[in-house]
């Protein structure tokens, strides 16, 4: 077993050849950092793929004004240490500019969040954006490629999708088009926590145990915050929680949890029953809202 | 936390029980949560079915459900305590065969699903074909629906006979067979009860043993410049490292080196990951090396060893797969990736064609269509550093690619 390596190395290898491989391919590339624990591990990546250059190229968060406070604090920290340009794109913005509306009261605002993102690559002409998505998170995600293509609407065709070999990448496109870039497909949840463990990584504080106010709704947790409307019968109690991923304070639903440091999640998430995209409320509209999602450009 | 990981791609036709037995290893490994478990129970009870139809979980895309068949290669994970495990879960149908090539481009073992009632079928060996066609180090062949045939040794043994003979002409090394039930579990995690004429392992078994370190190329050097790091800073002002996967052998500094194509040759000053200075480097590992001399070296050129040397060359003989609706084209141009190098090439010279069920050689239609296997000859515009695939698969394959549409043409294999 002199030359066995493990499957977190392959894993790395793996994403960090993905990650030059964009950055060699495409002349205006950028990474989508929404301040999860996946785009922790991409920022770190990146970070080890490049080194002792910095990152070539800028990260972009889509701000939907509905953000943890606490991963936003994270994200201008890391932003900071790694030396990395930043661009934000406004979900407000968009609202304003009349491209879209904030329809309902207590709804995510993933629809929106996908026009903003699409008009933020269009504005700063980037035809490539690397993101931190998996193929274990989601059933139409296991059949994302590495090198997903973007027609010039930004939309994803599932069912002609180029065929992907070994590890050549077909990075050609045409004007206005742009690819998304996945270089944690292979991973699942527990390999992120197990590199997580492995590298030391910094995490916002959402994803420990910590007590904070919260309402049920539909089964769901939701954290009590300003964005969130009550309604009649909407019972605001201090609960001890974690978050498994970050999205939208408004349907980012939390699981009970005292598992407060790396061990104590890994430990927990090996043992669990439900998915961690089974506490997103925008994912269970219907069987295939992902899959319309991302047709329509969503990350 | 040290697991070793495997990759394997399932092939089998609609009926086979791909999907059924795919949702069984995940269910029997406890990879699945409960919301997919639910989900599939929803689906089932929809469908009007009496049981959960495991098969439900792996299926994807609207369109599948739609037509309950799998059109495209969907990735599953699940992990045991020893092995993390990859599926390309691949469909059968043999207007997918480029999916199937797919999914087998990138695997340590291929499992061939048998349906014990229909015995070898045309199916069988075009999964077999392009298993070996691809280089896949292993074969592990299930004989599913076992219970159908009242879990008949005599069944089972008839069949490993007829893959036997099959097989023997394809030049697959590593054979395995097992007899199972996927829909009820026979011999998938625990051995069955119902066939205690079957001494050997169960299907997992397989899987968290079988020997897979070797399935790389340790012996010829062979480095693909992917990306030149230069930092240029007050701290790294001279620093200068290429950036890269080994694709094959192991690196070590103080290792001469040639850097092709200029030929030129130096010594490995250091071979970096992230801030570890490496003692070596093998594959699959992404390093960056740096040289003692200052040379002109960019993405696209590669580092080997001066006494093993890849061919250099722009006439190339190579079996294809070909993906398109529209016909490969005589004399025609595409583009060539071949690892971080992309070149024009032209279609010189159709040789022949395989029939993929009978594996004959068929030369007198040579139109060139999707799904298609066959051999041709290009010629590139610029040398490309290659060896044959069936010595590296990483210096060893290509993609072609449509210089108008940008679309993935076909796959091929250097021979």
């Amino acid at each position: 077993m002199l030359y066995a390596v493990s499957h977190l190395q392959n894993l790395e290898s793996e994403a960090i050849f993905v990650i030059r491989e964009a950055a060699a391919e495409f002349e205006s590339c950028s990474l989508l950092f929404s301040g999860g624990k996946d785009s922790a591990v991409m920022a770190h990546l990146a970070h080890k793929a490049f080194f002792p250059s910095a990152i070539p190229f800028p990260f972009i968060h889509i701000d939907t004004g509905h953000n943890f406070p606490e991963v936003l604090s994270f994200r201008d920290r890391l932003i900071q240490k790694l030396g990395v340009k930043l661009i934000v794109g406004s979900v407000e913005e968009t609202i304003r500019e009349g491209k879209a509306s904030d329809q309902s009261t207590n709804g995510s605002r993933n629809q929106i969040q996908s026009i903003t993102l699409l008009d933020t690559i269009e504005k700063h002409r980037f035809n490539a954006c690397l993101g931190g998505a998996r193929r274990d998170e989601e059933k139409a995600r296991a059949k994302e490629r590495f090198f997903s293509h973007r027609n010039e609407f930004g939309e994803w065709n599932p069912k002609n999708q180029r065929p992907e070999l070994w590890h050549l990448f077909n990075a050609r496109k045409k004007q206005g088009e742009h690819f998304r870039v996945f270089p944690l497909s292979n991973w699942t949840e527990l390999d992120v926590w197990q590199y997580i463990l492995q590298e030391n990584l910094e995490l916002p504080s959402v994803y420990f145990s910590h007590t904070r106010n919260c309402v049920k709704k539909n089964g769901v947790i939701l954290a009590h915050s300003p964005y969130l409307a009550l309604n009649n019968g909407d019972k605001v109690e201090s609960l001890t929680v974690r978050f498994r991923t970050v999205g939208d304070m408004t349907c980012t639903g939390a699981t009970l949890s005292k598992a407060s440091t790396v061990e104590e999640i890994i430990l927990e998430t090996a043992s669990s029953r439900v998915g961690e995209r089974g506490g997103r409320g925008d994912d269970q509209f219907s069987e295939t809202a992902m899959e319309d999602r991302k047709k329509a450009g969503y990350f | 936390m040290e697991k070793e990981l495997l990759a394997f791609a399932t092939a089998g036709s609609v009926d086979d029980g791909k999907s059924t037995l795919i949702g069984r290893l995940l269910y029997d490994t406890k990879s699945l949560f409960d919301d997919q478990l639910i989900h599939a129970e929803k689906a089932s009870k929809s469908k009007g079915l009496s049981f959960t139809d495991l098969a439900l979980i792996t299926d994807g895309l609207k369109a599948e459900r739609e037509q309950g068949i799998t059109i495209d290669v969907a990735y599953r994970y699940f992990s045991t305590p020893k092995r993390k495990f990859i599926i390309a879960d691949t469909p059968g149908h043999i207007q997918y065969t480029r999916n199937m090539v797919t999914g087998a481009s990138t695997v340590n073992l291929a499992l061939v699903l048998i349906d014990a009632r229909n015995g070898v079928v045309e199916q069988t060996r075009r999964h077999a074909l392009i298993s070996s066609l691809l280089k896949v180090p292993h074969l592990l062949v299930c004989v599913n629906k076992m219970d159908l045939v009242e879990w008949k040794e005599e069944i089972y043994e008839k069949i490993v006979q007829e893959f036997d003979e099959f097989s023997a002409r394809l030049g697959v090394s590593d054979i395995q067979y097992v007899p199972i039930c996927a829909l009820e579990g026979d011999n998938l995690v625990e051995p069955s009860s119902r066939m205690t004429w079957y001494k050997g392992p169960t299907l997992l078994w397989i899987l968290e043993n079988l020997h897979i370190s070797s399935d790389y190329n340790l012996i010829d050097c062979r480095f693909p410049v992917q990306y030149v790091i230069r930092p240029q800073t007050v701290n790294h002002h001279d620093y200068r490292g290429y950036a890269g996967k080994i694709a094959s052998g192991v690196f070590k500094p103080g290792d001469k080196v040639t850097a092709l194509p200029a030929g030129f040759s130096s010594t490995i000053a250091g071979i970096d990951f992230y801030q570890t200075k490496l003692q070596e480097a093998f594959p699959p590992l992404s390093v960056v090396i740096r040289l003692e001399d200052d040379l002109d070296i960019s993405r696209g050129d590669m580092l080997v060893r001066p006494n093993n040397l890849p061919e250099v060359g722009q006439d190339l003989d190579l079996m294809i797969c070909w993906f398109s609706t529209k016909p490969l084209v005589l004399n025609g141009k595409y583009w060539v990736k071949h690892t971080t190098k992309q070149v024009k090439c032209a279609v010189k010279e159709i040789l022949y064609k395989i029939n993929i069920n009978t594996l004959h050689r068929i030369e007198d239609n040579l139109t060139i269509e999707m799904n298609d296997i066959a051999r041709i000859r290009i010629r590139t515009s610029q040398p490309v550093f290659w060896d044959p695939y069936s010595k590296n698969k990483t210096t060893g394959s290509v993609i072609f690619i449509d210089e108008v549409s940008n679309e993935t043409l076909a796959a091929g294999m250097i021979l």
